[in-house]
């Protein structure tokens, strides 16, 4: 059921909620788009009108500026027109109940909703209640999937080491609290990577890990050896409810990647951060700020895969109505 | 009856003369990915064009984007820095419903406010759904209902007409 909702009667992407249930073809479909768009940036016109007339309603009811800005800078690259729904200062803080609110955004023509949501499962729920024609994407919900920040960061992997087969990938830190390590894991897997390890304090990682298809170590030391991308968490303070560490210097005396510690893994290894950056926290900023650092790329890469990503969402299937689902 | 060298030379012939008529000095030619830049680059070198010659992909510009989406190879196009003010020539393999060349003329449009632009084609086939001439041709073709016509390349330039099953 969960699976079934992402794509339409033809397979193709309808809503993007998930890498879970999605196959390594469609991945690799989702990465092929978004190289075509990734040379978009360097033109001199980058608007393309492939969604000309579509209304896209980026709805966070969670703060972002790296994600939201990056959704609604594709958007407009697509020729969409953008609606920012600050929640904050909305009718939900009056009371309104989310299905209400997007009954009400649905009465106003949205094509797509651009879901961030503290609950897990938010984007799910509202894709499973909206209209037929509207699309949803998700830009992260709870601690369950952050899929648009996975597709640009196997996106980004791409660029640099192109075979996911022979890639050794560690991603370090609060992996507990992360959504975005729980989609990296499953698109790692599913595009076929040699090896997933997690490396974490036995608090910071979720009961019975091992089963995401990953190997574990609690040794930043021994656990970078072979590495080839380096992916590192940021510390959810917000989330950390109960003491799950003893203090953020401690944590980075033991789990923060420092230059000498990046020498462990392989001497091309990758350093990869979602953002926001807790330096001197998990990262080091000479090693945030260093050669072998691409998180800045990473960025740049979230407007392409983005863009790909509604684009494909938003196509209808052939002879069908968009809006009513009848061949017409 | 399609010999591409004849095409060729009847292309090349009615494109000088249009260039000299209309007293083009330094005009500037775009090739449509992909057949249309393989015909470009062959009158490219013909006509000695001086400036470089321009790629256009006009897949993010194309109407039935809803319908088939997103082609995921896309290739980038390159357009010089300065489009406004130019003359340009546009080629193409094929010019069938025009749709093509719509999509194209948009996108060059984004670009900037060219002075003018010729269109020049290997071949125009009936079937044309949008009010657009080519200006240069190296045959005009009347094909049967079904019947398709598709251009191999770039070494060696084939032309192929094909019969399409009929629909069910």
């Amino acid at each position: 059921m969960t699976n079934n909702l992402q794509l339409n009667a033809e397979g193709k992407l309808k809503h993007f909620l998930s890498i879970e249930g999605l196959s390594k073809s469609l991945l690799i479909e989702i990465l092929d788009t978004a190289e075509s768009f990734a040379s978009m940036s360097e033109q001199q016109v980058k608007k393309v009108p492939l969604l000309r007339g579509k209304t896209i309603v980026n709805l966070f009811f969670e703060n972002s500026t790296r994600t939201r800005t990056t959704f609604e800078l594709a958007a407009t690259r697509l020729s969409a027109d953008v609606i920012n729904m600050n929640i904050a200062t909305s009718a939900t803080s009056k009371g309104e109940s989310l299905l209400d609110t997007i009954r009400n955004l649905e009465a106003m023509f949205v094509d797509m909703f651009v879901v961030r949501h503290a609950l897990s499962g938010a984007a799910h729920f509202i894709a499973q209640q909206t209209a037929p024609h509207i699309s949803v994407i998700n830009a992260g919900d709870g601690q369950h999937a952050h899929p648009t920040q996975a597709m640009l960061d196997m996106f980004t992997i791409r660029q640099l080491k192109p075979d996911f087969s022979s890639l050794r990938v560690a991603i370090i830190g609060d992996i507990l609290h992360s959504r975005v390590a729980r989609s990296e894991i499953q698109a790692l897997n599913t595009l076929g990577a040699a090896e997933v390890r997690v490396i974490a304090p036995k608090t910071l990682l979720p009961a019975h890990v091992e089963s995401l298809g990953v190997s574990v170590s609690h040794n930043l030391t021994a656990g970078l050896k072979d590495i080839d991308v380096v992916m590192m968490l940021r510390l959810q303070k917000e989330r950390m409810s109960s003491a799950l560490l003893p203090s953020e210097s401690e944590y980075f005396k033991c789990f923060g990647l420092t230059e000498e510690k990046l020498k462990i893994a392989k001497p091309d290894a990758i350093v990869m951060h979602p953002g926001p950056i807790n330096r001197g926290v998990e990262i080091d900023s000479k090693v945030a700020n260093g050669p072998q650092s691409v998180i800045l790329k990473q960025v740049s890469n979230g407007i392409a895969v983005r863009m790909a990503i509604m684009a494909m969402a938003m196509q209808t299937a052939p002879g069908k109505s968009p809006v009513t689902g009848a061949v017409q | 009856m399609l010999e591409i060298p004849e095409l060729l030379n009847n292309l090349e012939a009615e494109l000088k003369q249009l260039i000299d008529q209309r007293q083009l000095l330094n005009p500037l030619m775009l090739g449509i990915r992909t057949g249309g830049v393989w015909i470009a680059e062959q009158m490219h070198t013909r006509l000695a064009i001086s400036e470089p010659l321009g790629l256009l992909d006009i897949s993010f510009y194309r109407d039935d984007f809803s319908q088939i989406g997103v082609n995921p190879k896309v290739k980038p196009s390159h357009l010089p820095a300065h489009i406004e003010g130019r003359d340009i020539i546009l080629i193409d393999d094929v010019f069938y419903t025009g749709r093509t060349i719509r999509a194209a003329l948009n996108e060059i449009f984004d670009y900037g406010r060219p002075n003018q632009v010729i269109l020049g084609v290997l071949i125009e086939r009936d079937g044309r759904q949008i009010p657009l001439n080519p200006d240069c041709v190296g045959a005009r073709i009347i094909l049967n209902t079904g019947q398709r016509i598709k251009l191999t390349g770039p070494e060696p330039l084939t032309i192929h007409l094909e019969t399409l099953a009929k629909e069910a």
